[in-house]
């Protein structure tokens, strides 16, 4: 008995091992080799990236390559890292606190109106937004073409699936927190700061990261909404340059690379966070 | 709400008119007409189907025996995990570029990997056209590339799933001389539905309306060969056809909702069953 259970042991040990070698070795097929490919063309010359093949470069001119992008079209990139970044941090904040006070709402209090907001976030979850008429109400309050309307989109856009995310989390803060702290005489604006939103800190994190990535890659939207050139986001420039750099893929991937840099840092920094937030069971349909 | 809900309604009213942004002529279902009649539509809404069923399905279940492989004990799960993960941060339409070069039929990565493995094996291929075919090829090329970005998000959501599962019913379960397998079909399954549901919908809800992957590979061509509704809707909002294109919308806001409402209702009555 004692010796078979030994063998089922090792028998195991060994298969991981394997599971190992096979799992990781399709992942760097998979996954990292078209960023490999990004790379070394990124880092070529022009002649040299347009056979578009993977050996690596002659020679490095990695940042040679994305200064050469930055500074092109009259440092229209700097431009549109200014719009980007702007666009995405004021959306993150307005769309995490607004978020997080709704879901904690419909969460505790249990009437006619919940359960219509509910309804309200699973339908918005689902049917895809009305463009032109939407173009429509901007141009009469006046926000179409402007930042500040392409934030109030953003946040709008992103409320559903956040709201949801945060009410699920909310439901496993004990209610008997929020009575103490109401017994203790703190209410309101206080009892959401002060108390729950710091408890609320995993989930946040995990939507921050989850918003910002789909802010900051938004594509379409600021294509509706924020059109014009000195408008443009980092995904329109990116785009705008694929008919642009048709002749110098070397640039064209530069421009990728360095777009990428901005989700690669916060991924450095939050990896961890991601993957425990998600799994503090936050995530539950 | 105000940027939602009003112009959702509102898109009802102008789907009817013939519409300048500034002004509008009742036209009653002219555009739907219009917008039924032609004939890249048909194309466009099969493409629409799917794209959604491909993409969808494929990471519904790659995602599944993903998580399943990286909740048993191995050493590099966290490795595999977070390069799993990355592709969902990067843009999209960056990932739509390179993709669009690897796939190039000529001087793409992939194909010459197929000709010079067909090659060894004494055969000249050119390889498929893989965004240039006049089938049905190109729009499941771009479903592949978002099953490749998307899938890392899905097995995320999996795993959080699969970590509420109590171990009881593993160790309960294996003292009963079940297998691995047999746990992965009868305990692994049927407790990570309600994952499984999310990501069902959440996939399938995306490529319903996914615009920018497909934009950004093929711009809908060549021709209108990978054409989808949102794409359409595109294209005629930037030739000036509001009416039409509000038309176009309405139409996809009908199809995501037969489809979708029924469906999450189907998987939540299931739930409710088990």
């Amino acid at each position: 008995m004692f010796k078979r259970q030994e063998s089922l042991k090792s028998k195991t040990k060994y298969r991981s091992i394997w599971a190992d070698i096979i799992g990781v070795t399709l992942t760097v097929f998979i996954f990292i080799l078209p960023f490999y490919f990004l790379v070394v063309n990124a880092a070529k010359g022009t002649s040299e990236s347009f056979r578009l093949n993977m050996s690596p470069p002659k020679k490095w001119l990695l940042f040679h390559n994305i200064g050469k992008v930055v500074a092109d079209h009259d440092w229209h990139v700097l431009r549109s890292t200014y719009n980007s970044l702007i666009l995405t941090v004021f959306s993150v904040f307005f769309l995490v606190i607004i978020s997080g006070m709704t879901g904690f709402v419909m969460h505790r209090k249990r009437n006619r109106a919940s359960t219509v907001a509910n309804w309200l976030v699973l339908t918005a979850l689902v049917i895809p937004p009305a463009i032109v008429p939407t173009i429509w109400v901007l141009q009469r309050v006046h926000l179409y073409k402007t930042l500040a309307g392409m934030i109030a989109i953003e946040v709008a856009y992103g409320l559903a699936f956040a709201i949801l995310i945060f009410r699920n989390f909310i439901g496993t803060i004990p209610k008997e927190i929020d009575e103490a702290a109401i017994v203790d005489g703190c209410t309101g604006w206080n009892l959401y700061f002060r108390i729950i939103f710091p408890l609320l800190k995993p989930v946040t994190i995990t939507i921050g990261i989850i918003a910002t990535a789909g802010i900051f890659n938004d594509f379409t939207n600021p294509l509706y909404y924020l059109p014009g050139d000195e408008n443009a986001t980092l995904q329109q420039t990116l785009f705008a340059y694929v008919s642009r750099y048709s002749t110098q893929y070397n640039l064209l991937f530069s421009d990728i690379l360095y777009i990428t840099a901005f989700p690669l840092l916060a991924f450095i920094f939050f990896n961890k966070r991601i993957v425990s937030g998600m799994t503090a069971g936050s995530i539950k349909g | 709400m105000v940027l939602f809900f009003i112009p959702t309604v509102l898109s009802l009213f102008f789907s009817l008119t013939r519409w300048t942004l500034q002004e509008w002529e009742f036209i009653g279902l002219e555009n739907f007409k219009l917008y039924f009649s032609e004939e890249n539509l048909r194309i466009g809404f099969r493409n629409t189907i799917i794209y959604a069923v491909v993409s969808s399905g494929l990471k519904v279940i790659i995602a599944l025996y993903l998580a399943n492989f990286l909740s048993s004990k191995l050493r590099t799960t966290g490795f595999i995990r977070s390069v799993l993960f990355f592709p969902t941060l990067v843009s999209t339409i960056g990932v739509g570029i390179t993709f669009s070069m690897l796939m190039n039929p000529y001087e793409g990565v992939i194909n010459n990997s197929i000709k010079s493995i067909a090659a060894i094996f004494g055969k000249v291929t050119d390889g498929p056209g893989w965004l240039v075919d006049p089938n049905l090829l190109p729009i499941l090329s771009i479903a592949m590339v978002d099953v490749w970005k998307g899938v890392g998000i899905a097995t995320l959501i999996y795993i959080a799933g699969m970590a509420a599962i109590p171990r009881d019913y593993y160790e309960a379960s294996s003292i009963d001389g079940a297998t691995p397998r047999q746990q992965f079909y009868k305990v692994t399954i049927p407790l990570v539905r309600p994952a499984m549901f999310s990501v069902i919908i959440l996939s399938f809800v995306g490529g319903l309306r996914s615009f920018d992957l497909i934009w950004a590979m093929t711009g809908g061509g060549p021709g209108f060969i990978s054409d989808v509704l949102a794409s359409i809707n595109y294209k005629q909002y930037t030739s000036g056809y509001y009416g039409l294109s509000t038309a176009g919308n309405v139409i996809l806001f009908v199809l995501v909702s037969i489809l979708v409402f029924p469906l999450s209702r189907y998987l939540n009555k299931k739930e409710v069953v088990m």
